[in-house]
């Protein structure tokens, strides 16, 4: 209970009232109004079909907002006898809304719904996003059943996707933490997950929620605690998740929270990890992941631009972070016509390992080094669009797997550079 | 009158031998004072070598691009540098507080003035290490933020930044160890004044086309049709 102090005493009231459960479900928010009635209904719907004699209740944690996202969901809320619900519940589903700060924070908002679970005794938890409009009560189930039934501590979502979708997560998120931890996790970034009381109270406990890089990406970091505390995790498809739609501008963030997260979770998980060869897969409840394939445009010439202006610009940059080899190939690489462009998998994967080992030895400030990765990264995405343009489903998740290879390949050179080497 | 000449030259070496019995001990003294005082700057340099090898000080130095310009001037590392840099002046306070035993006139006050400089010459070094620091940092800062935002001429923004925030660090410097204060702040505002306008006279007028560009690709609707085709997520 050491995480009761930063809980508003409003907020621990409602708690204290809503006495145990067994299943928690937990929604950060933001400005949300549009969508979070549906998600609200619909997480309700799936508690009262699939776990109908489970106490059970909807925490909010909400950054802020001021379009009445909180009121929402409070007034979600399903009493005894609620007239005019379309739901008839065997008991009270409670929502209760608390806002955490005044402006968003992932960190916070996980630490707060982590708080609220432990304080209720609650055996499975699952966080949803509420940005996801496909979201249906089947997911509810396809989470929480492991972790309430099957004694999973973890189980992260997989997804049927857009081939171009999750650019880096295909790319750079799983390679990289399937290299590192030996596990084949497709999202270890997820926004939707289940875990157990246990996992959580651990986590809630040994994060270090003081720190800025502890609280950044710490979905990235619960998946790795959950790896490094040997937890039970699995994987559920969920189906469809609908193409969210990014500006160039969104990239840097992203790779702060994931990236970022998950270079500096390297340090004091080394022994996790050091001595791992290969990858084993997870247990994994329907497919592992579906590729959808209609057309996307994607302005290829601006990737390359900025792959090039970056390579060219921030050359005094990449002189501290990157072997002389390597820089020589990503500038002969920048040269290239677009229709010749090709940043290959190795080179890609050193690159990466490259730029770990710079962070671990902070040769400059980090967040400047995660940056300085983003002009590459579009390079190296801008390969994959050209690689997989006319493949089939099958053929991206070969082009994936084959990317996964060549990072486990390389692990040994990631190893001797991590204390020494170039 | 030979006897005049004996007694003089008898009381001029008494007078000499006396001096010299009376400064004697003193440099003495000095010559104790200045051996003392080396092996204590001995010692010093090598502990604070250590520590700053043990803080990776030169790595600091590095990003600081403080090395590189000790390098083109054909000095050591920086680590070496502050070391020796602190030998001497801990020497060399040595020395001069043995020169004051011998009681010279005027040189007392020479040497109170110099013990008073000191903390004004360390806290110089320290304004200068630490804004070539600042410069590295910002510029850099500058450079990653223009190239992932797609602004034209990313260098050129880096390279503005950190020559201002090094003129502003010189000038502080100059004023702290009291080198033409007066002459150095106006040197500055000029400087920063003409730095200003020259950039705003460039991209006005000789950059018109580029501010055009610039300002329709970040507010235009140019800038609206780009995103709109890039529309890669990368989570």
């Amino acid at each position: 209970m050491a995480e009761e102090s930063f809980l508003t005493d409003d907020f621990l009231g409602q708690l204290i009232s809503v006495g145990e459960v067994d299943i928690l479900v937990g929604v950060p928010t933001h400005n949300n109004a549009k969508t979070i009635r549906s998600i609200v209904e619909t997480i309700q719907a799936g508690i009262v079909t699939f776990f109908p004699r489970e106490r059970a209740a909807i925490i909010n944690a909400d950054g802020g907002s001021r379009d009445g996202t909180p009121e929402l969901v409070v007034r979600a809320a399903i009493g005894d006898a609620k007239p005019g619900s379309k739901l008839y519940a065997l008991r009270t589903l409670p929502s209760i809304s608390t806002q955490y700060a005044s402006s968003p924070a992932n960190g916070t908002a996980l630490r707060t719904i982590l708080a609220a679970a432990e304080l209720l005794r609650a055996k499975a938890c699952a966080v949803i996003s509420p940005e996801s409009t496909h979201l249906t009560a089947d997911w509810l189930t396809a989470l929480l059943r492991p972790v309430y039934t099957e004694t999973f501590d973890l189980v992260l979502p997989t997804y049927r996707r857009h081939r171009f979708d999750g650019i880096l997560l295909t790319n750079l998120l799983y390679p990289m933490t399937r290299a590192l931890y030996g596990l084949k996790i497709r999202e270890p970034y997820a926004l939707q997950f289940a875990f157990s009381g246990r996992l959580g109270s651990q986590f809630l406990a040994q994060n270090p929620w003081h720190e800025e890089t502890a609280r950044a990406g710490s979905e990235i970091q619960f998946t790795l605690a959950a790896i490094g505390g040997e937890y039970r995790i699995g994987q559920s498809f969920l189906g469809t998740k609908q193409h969210v739609e990014r500006h160039s501008a969104d990239l840097v963030p992203a790779m702060r929270q994931t990236v970022g997260a998950l270079f500096s979770s390297m340090e004091p998980n080394f022994s996790s990890w050091d001595t791992k060869t290969g990858s084993q897969p997870i247990p994994t409840a329907g497919t592992e992941a579906e590729f959808t394939l209609e057309p996307l445009r994607v302005n290829r010439k601006r990737l390359r631009e900025m792959f090039s202006t970056g390579v060219a610009e921030l050359e005094p940059v990449f002189q501290s972070i990157l072997s002389t080899s390597t820089l020589a190939e990503l500038q002969s690489i920048a040269r290239l016509e677009e229709v010749r462009f090709h940043y290959p998998a190795d080179l890609w994967a050193k690159t990466v390992y490259e730029f770990a080992a710079a962070y671990h030895k902070s040769v400059i400030s980090r967040d400047h080094i995660i940056q300085a990765l983003a002009p590459l990264f579009r390079g190296r995405a801008l390969t994959f669009l050209m690689e997989n343009r006319n493949g089939s489903a099958a053929d991206v998740e070969n082009n994936i797997e084959s990317l996964c290879l060549e990072f486990e390949r390389m692990k040994p050179y990631l190893l001797e550079i991590w204390n020494g080497g170039e | 009158m030979r006897e005049m000449i004996i007694s003089e030259l008898t009381q001029a070496m008494q007078e000499l031998s006396r001096g010299f019995a009376h400064i004697l001990p003193r440099i003495i003294v000095l010559v104790i004072v200045a051996l003392a005082g080396w092996v204590v700057a001995y010692l010093l340099k090598v502990l604070l070598r250590s520590l700053l090898r043990l803080i990776k000080f030169d790595k600091l130095s590095e990003s600081a691009g403080a090395s590189q310009l000790l390098s083109k001037a054909a000095l050591p590392s920086a680590t070496e540098l502050l070391s020796r840099f602190v030998f001497w002046v801990a020497w060399l306070g040595f020395i001069l507080l043995g020169i004051s035993v011998l009681g010279v006139f005027g040189l007392q006050e020479q040497i109170a003035k110099f013990f008073l400089f000191l903390p004004r010459l360390f806290a110089a070094f320290l304004t200068m290490f630490f804004g070539l620091l600042a410069a590295g940092f910002f510029s850099r800062a500058a450079l990653l933020a223009a190239v992932n935002a797609n602004l034209p001429s990313p260098r050129l923004l880096s390279v503005s930044i950190r020559t201002i925030i090094i003129i502003f660090v010189l000038s502080m410097v100059f004023e702290e160890v009291g080198v033409a204060e007066e002459t150095v702040l106006v040197a500055f505002g000029i400087a920063f004044g003409a730095l200003m306008l020259g950039l705003a006279i460039a991209f006005g007028t000789g950059g018109k086309d580029l501010a055009q560009q610039f300002l329709e690709k970040r507010f235009g609707q140019k800038r609206k049709d780009e995103e709109k085709e890039d529309e890669l997520s990368p989570l």
